[in-house]
């Protein structure tokens, strides 16, 4: 089963955001006011770290263990990138949860978070059936 | 083991997920972003010939796989070795949230706003529902969640994953200060 390593990195990364309490409706209230450091703390490590291995990468010109080369992930910008953006965040700052924690929600046991995780695809499904009319 | 029910510092959790990037990287050339599955399960269940869901969505089903990864590590960080006390948040936000009646914290999330019986009154169906479908509309719409542009494009140096973070930061502060409390007092 090629695919099983990204259940582990997947595990890995659910722990992590849990134990970091990066799943917390009440952390990102706190966040959004301005209260404590502890989000943006998170954000502003997780970043630099990010940054310096992609940048070994890049240096060292590492491929992957399965020998594909490396692509640098590179990210376009249109309308969306701030429409969306500020949809997206008056729902984060509502549900206190990005897609990541939906998913780690519902597992540490609240199940009702289906729910909103439904909702998200119900809104993703209308944003590919509206997208020919939104500003591109 | 008692060290195994307390949450983490950021000090521990934010590099933590940051190595999350690279791992994905060269184990399988695979880039962090989680909003898209969201995209496939459409895809992949109610197509509907719409043409931004007519792709090879099984090309990327690790990404599937990788969020069910999430889920039992959920499980095990939030369920099997739960914090029993509740979120360490600033006296202020608890007393903000107080104040707009709410409860002392416990758990991960308020109960209080997120049960079953609240998805029917017009305060959980609008923080659930409507916030939810926020976070799926906004996402698909930015081409990227907290994770794809907040961790993996600005780690990637992008600029356009820099005004879509920055946007969502406002949109979230914005949100937090003029609508919530009306929302939390409904």
């Amino acid at each position: 089963m090629k695919n099983l390593k990204y259940l582990f990195i997947g595990i890995f990364f659910g722990v992590v955001l849990t134990k970091g309490e990066a799943t917390s409706w009440y952390r990102m209230q706190e966040m959004f006011r301005f209260e404590s450091f502890h989000m943006f703390a998170i954000f502003m490590t997780a970043i630099p770290v990010g940054a310096l291995s992609l940048f070994i990468i890049k240096k060292l010109n590492l491929k992957s263990t399965e020998g594909q080369p490396i692509e640098m992930p590179k990210k376009n910008f249109n309308k969306g990138t701030i429409l969306g953006s500020l949809i997206f965040g008056f729902g984060w700052a509502l549900t206190g949860a990005c897609p990541g924690p939906l998913y780690a929600l519902i597992g540490s046991g609240y199940v009702v978070t289906i729910a909103t995780l439904l909702a998200a695809i119900a809104g993703t499904w209308c944003y590919a059936y509206f997208q020919k009319y939104l500003p591109q | 083991m008692e060290l195994l029910y307390k949450p983490w510092p950021w000090y521990v959790a934010g590099p933590l997920i940051g190595i999350t990037v690279p791992l994905l990287l060269l184990l399988g050339s695979k880039s962090l972003g989680i909003s898209s599955t969201l995209r496939q399960v459409c895809a992949a269940c109610i197509p509907a010939n719409i043409p931004f869901l007519q792709y090879d969505w099984r090309k990327d089903s690790w990404n599937l796989i990788f969020v069910i990864g999430i889920f039992i590590g959920g499980f095990l960080g939030g369920y099997v070795f739960a914090n029993p006390n509740p979120v360490a948040i600033s006296t202020s936000t608890i007393n903000f949230l107080k104040e707009h009646g709410l409860n002392e914290p416990s758990g991960l999330i308020p109960a209080e706003l997120f049960n079953w019986s609240s998805l029917i009154t017009l305060k959980g169906f609008l923080i659930m529902i409507v916030g939810g479908f926020m976070v799926g509309f906004g996402t698909r719409y930015a081409r990227g969640c907290t994770s794809g542009h907040g961790i993996l494009g600005l780690s990637a140096l992008q600029w356009p994953s820099l005004l879509a973070t920055a946007s969502f930061f406002l949109g979230g502060i914005l949100f937090c200060r003029f609508v919530l409390p009306l929302i939390l007092d409904l």
